[in-house]
């Protein structure tokens, strides 16, 4: 290492950065001061006042701003002669495509989210550049290197996809905070205060469909000439009281549970409504939408307090009433969103009701927001610990040091007297589908199951493609592009509502599909297996894809899943959430071979130094991907 | 910050550490008071770090004028001799941290390191020391010992790309949250001085080898009257015929101590960018970590080498402790 900042090999390298956030930022400035002198960086975000604590290249008065721009001004400060070119862009935009990813010799992410992480994978095969993979989550740390044909791909080992719930135990049987705060993020507050139109499980019912569902579009209307208060008492007793209640008149459901309490605004207030009314004139001083605030308007100062019953139904009620007294205009396009106050404290308060209801400890805000925000914990030092390993790794990468190449795992504790632990690099996975083009497997109903059910649930759900093309041999079935002309658009479109076996070229058993994602250029075969039933509970899609790599973390009864990262159909591709965690609980299992990855939830065993062998040793995190594992190493 | 809650802009400004170490911890974060001495790369890191975690006051000591290899590792002094003219580097280091945050008073102490005296000391609770000969580490550390309340004293060095922090806790104990149980732990650190008295003969049979080359290039730049880092490659056979001394004196194999690492230290002493932010991530937390009261410290060496890239801690103490 000696003479480092001279060697040509970093000198007269080009190389990409993506992410000026927590590892971004630590990067940048340790790229520069180790002799990098063309660095290019891509980040769509800009800087928020919870990133100064730890993206020290950001100031106050920066907020606001394009991160990768004012990475860039800071790190030329010290560095004024070194080329940085900062893109405030998203890197899936089509002009990163391969031909952009050639020019660099090396690939540096610094990312908080898998669906990204995928595309960059996938972009570095295509173009043949190295990758050097991280992430970090308060304590723990992780530096990978993918080259291809030389090192695993960032897929070929299954990475965690966000936790999804099933629907029944979100709208009917919660049994944890977690699943109050999705049913009243994604559920009471996105009917409240989102898109009317959007489809909504609140008030599933088993029985009576067609006139219950009826009676629950006027329940959520407000009445011309209702109150706020009035209203908001109605919504109140609407899905804290009845709608327990109706749950309760289905025996089957709670043989073998707690039942919970219905609760009604009459009984949880005891005073008069028109003493409910908080202080709104504290709100009255600012027309600041963002500032307005349940919690100040009733006094509630500290979000670390864990709130009574009455306090959490005080701000439910003053919540509501400030949304439609402050914000109206806002209402019917109103999504979650973290850095909202009153969004996060009515979801608080909707959340904590229900837990009361089901005998479900309550939380305080400060708790509530990491949930329901998929707030990741993030400190300084890790993320400077790991952008020195990145560094040290895209050096060997640069001089071609194939065999020093090395995944590090930052630990919280020890192993084997080590807290930075080297390991080798894996062998491709023959059976990757991304990087070893292996054939999956698609179990479906070609006489049920609809192109766009493919499209939706499997190309872009699962297989992560964004921009899919799909083809039957020579036949184009379906591709998405700005130059198609009008006919073949309304083909495509026509194709989409086809059952498989009715496309103008007849997808049935034995057929082999092709999905390319040309941005990606990646390629996928997929061999089409026809099966008459799926299990409704099990298999709701109606599809079952195998052969790949990623197994879905899904509790107990897999029904239909609603989960915490946005609607059910969602992506996986938000953060997942960090799941009351204390003091920075992770789960290290030792996996014998033939363990599924299912059963490894359930098992803990917090000292990792207890690991006599340390040849399989699993760690698998919520937050931004972090996993240690030993298999097949690299000769 | 003197109230007991955080205030607002605390919370807002921590909410992402908060949630890994807690508002507790946070609070006493912002009462503590460090000293720092030797601005190079690897104390800047770690500067930068404690700055940003929210301590109530850092003060640094360094009083050296600003030269191209100070510049080559330290992101907080811009190349601008119209800047840095006339400064010291602990001044212009302290220009620069308080801008990462306000709510740290940053600040500049005069004078030589090994000068200050216990009561010095005593204003501090956490004391960092880097670039310092073996002496002046024994110094510090015995009047850090001496002062009545525990002031934690720590060692950070950066030669080439390996690195070494040597920690000193005193009698720390400090409670654990296992399951649902607390456990009381204790533990008992060597002073500095103690801790490299043991006998190599008697230290684990695969201690890591860079705490015997570090230790062999300490003493000859003492023995030689040399600042730390004043060697070079001419320095080897002197180097190899001191290691030789040490070995015989305390009938230790020599092969132990390899002297293709020991050329590494002398040939170049410059900091490697990549290894000071590791070190100074790993410093920054074990600081953290003491000052909060909470986590596991590390006992009581850390070494870093790049080029097997094991952060590996060694327990360098006498297995008897007490008297």
């Amino acid at each position: 290492m000696a003479s480092h900042q001279r060697s040509p090999a970093i000198k007269g390298a080009k190389v990409l950065m993506v992410g000026a956030g927590g590892i971004g930022c630590e990067l940048l400035k340790t790229l520069a001061l180790s002799g990098f002198e063309d660095i290019h960086i891509i980040d769509m975000d800009t800087i928020e006042v919870s990133n100064l604590n730890r993206q020290f290249l950001f100031r106050q008065s920066h907020v606001g701003q394009s991160k990768a721009k004012v990475a860039r001004d800071a790190v030329l400060r010290f560095r004024p002669h070194i080329s940085i070119t900062s893109y405030h862009a998203n890197v899936k935009d089509p002009d990163f495509n391969v031909d952009f990813f050639k020019q660099f010799n090396v690939v540096l992410n610094g990312l908080d989210n898998l669906d990204a992480r995928r595309h960059v994978n996938r972009l570095c095969l295509a173009s043949d550049v190295p990758l050097v993979e991280s992430g970090t989550t308060g304590f723990l740390g992780q530096v990978t290197v993918h080259v291809k044909g030389k090192t695993e791909c960032y897929e070929c080992q299954p990475k965690p996809t966000p936790k999804t719930y099933p629907v029944c135990t979100i709208t009917s049987t919660p049994s944890k905070f977690v699943h109050c705060i999705v049913w009243s993020k994604d559920l009471l507050f996105a009917k409240l205060f989102g898109d009317k139109n959007q489809e909504n499980d609140l008030n599933v019912r088993s029985s009576d469909a067609a006139s219950s569902s009826q009676q629950a579009e006027d329940v959520f209307e407000r009445q011309n000439d209702e109150g706020i208060e009035e209203y908001a008492r109605r919504i109140y007793d609407h899905v804290f009281g009845y709608n327990i209640e109706d749950a309760l008149s289905n025996e089957e459901t709670w043989k073998n549970r707690n039942r919970p309490k219905p609760l009604y605004s009459r009984d949880v207030f005891p005073e008069e409504p028109s003493q409910q009314n908080g202080n709104m004139d504290k709100n009255c001083a600012t027309d600041d939408p963002l500032s307005v605030s349940a919690m100040a308007s009733l006094g509630l100062k500290n979000p670390q307090d864990i709130w009574s019953l009455l306090e959490n139904s005080r701000i439910f009620l003053e919540a509501l009433k400030l949304f439609f007294g402050k914000r109206e205009k806002e209402i019917g396009n109103l999504s979650f969103d973290k850095d909202d106050q009153l969004a996060v404290e009515f979801v608080t308060a909707a959340a904590n009701i229900r837990a009361a209801s089901f005998g479900i400890p309550l939380h305080s805000l400060f708790e509530a927001k990491g949930i329901a925000g998929n707030i990741v914990h993030a400190v300084a030092t890790t993320n400077a610990v790991i952008a020195g390993l990145i560094v040290i790794e895209a050096i060997k990468v640069l001089q071609s040091d194939a065999n020093n190449y090395r995944m590090t795992y930052c630990l919280e504790h020890p192993s084997r007297k080590m807290l930075l632990m080297p390991v080798e690099p894996f062998e491709p996975n023959k059976s990757c589908y991304v990087c070893s083009e292996t054939p999956l497997l698609l179990e479906v109903n070609t006489h049920r199951s609809k192109l766009r059910d493919f499209v939706e649930k499997i190309v872009k759900a699962k297989l992560g493609m964004n921009f899919p093309l799909i083809m039957y041999g020579p036949a184009l079935l379906y591709e998405v592009g700005d130059d198609l002309d009008e006919d073949m658009a309304a083909n495509y479109a026509a194709n989409l509502e086809k059952v498989l076996s009715e496309l103008p070229s007849p997808v049935t058993g034995g057929t082999m599909l092709t999905v390319e994602d040309l941005q990606q250029e990646f390629t996928c075969n997929i061999n089409i297996k026809h099966r008459e039933e799926f299990d409704e509970e099990k298999e709701p899609d109606g599809m079952l894809l195998s052969g790949w790599t990623q197994a879905p973390r899904v509790e107990k009864d897999d029904n239909k899943t609603v989960g915490n990262g946005g609607s059910s159909t969602s992506n996986a591709s938000s953060a997942m959430p960090v799941e009351a965690e204390e003091d920075d609980d992770i789960e290290i299992v030792p996996i014998g071979k033939k363990r599924k990855l299912g059963e490894i939830s359930k098992a803990t065993n917090p000292n990792l130094s207890d690991v006599a062998d340390d040849d399989d040793v699993l760690v698998m995190l919520d937050g931004e991907n972090l996993d240690v594992k030993k298999k097949k190493k690299l000769q | 910050m003197d109230g007991e809650e955080l205030t607002e802009q605390e919370t807002a400004l921590y909410d992402r550490q908060i949630r890994v170490w807690g508002v507790d911890a946070q609070r006493r974060l912002s009462k503590a008071h460090i000293l720092v001495s030797g601005m190079k790369g690897t104390v800047v890191e770690f500067c930068k770090n404690i700055v940003l975690a929210g301590v109530g006051s850092l003060t640094l000591v360094d009083s050296r004028e600003v030269t191209e290899e100070a510049l080559s590792a330290n992101f907080l002094i811009p190349p601008d001799e119209n800047v840095y003219s006339g400064k010291t580097l602990a001044e212009l280091c302290c220009d620069s941290l308080k801008d990462f945050n306000p709510m740290v008073r940053v600040s500049v102490e005069k004078g030589d390191i090994s000068s200050f005296g216990g009561d010095f000391y005593g204003r501090f609770d956490v004391v960092v020391i880097s670039s310092c000969s073996f002496a002046t580490k024994k110094l510090i550390n015995e009047k850090c010992r001496k002062v009545s309340k525990r002031v934690a004293f720590y060692t950070v060095d950066c030669r080439d790309s390996c690195g070494e922090i040597y920690v000193d806790l005193q009698n720390y104990t400090y409670s654990k949250k296992k399951l649902d149980e607390t456990d009381e732990c204790q533990l008992q650190y060597p002073s500095f001085e103690e801790a490299v008295a043991i006998p190599w003969r008697a230290l684990p049979r695969k201690v890591t080898k860079l705490y015997l080359a570090m230790r062999v290039i300490e003493r000859f730049e003492e023995a030689e009257g040399r600042n730390p880092g004043e060697i070079s490659i001419a320095d080897l056979p002197g180097v190899l015929k001191l290691k030789k001394e040490l070995c015989d004196a305390q009938s230790f194999n020599e092969s132990h101590v390899p002297d293709a690492l020991l050329e590494r230290l002398v040939s170049d002493t410059s900091e490697f960018p990549p290894v000071c932010a590791i070190l100074g991530g790993i410093l920054g937390q074990e600081v953290i970590k003491a000052i909060s009261g909470k986590g596991d410290p590390l006992k009581n060496f850390f070494f870093f080498d790049a080029i097997d890239g094991k952060g590996i801690i060694e327990d360098i103490s006498n297995p008897n402790p007490g008297s």
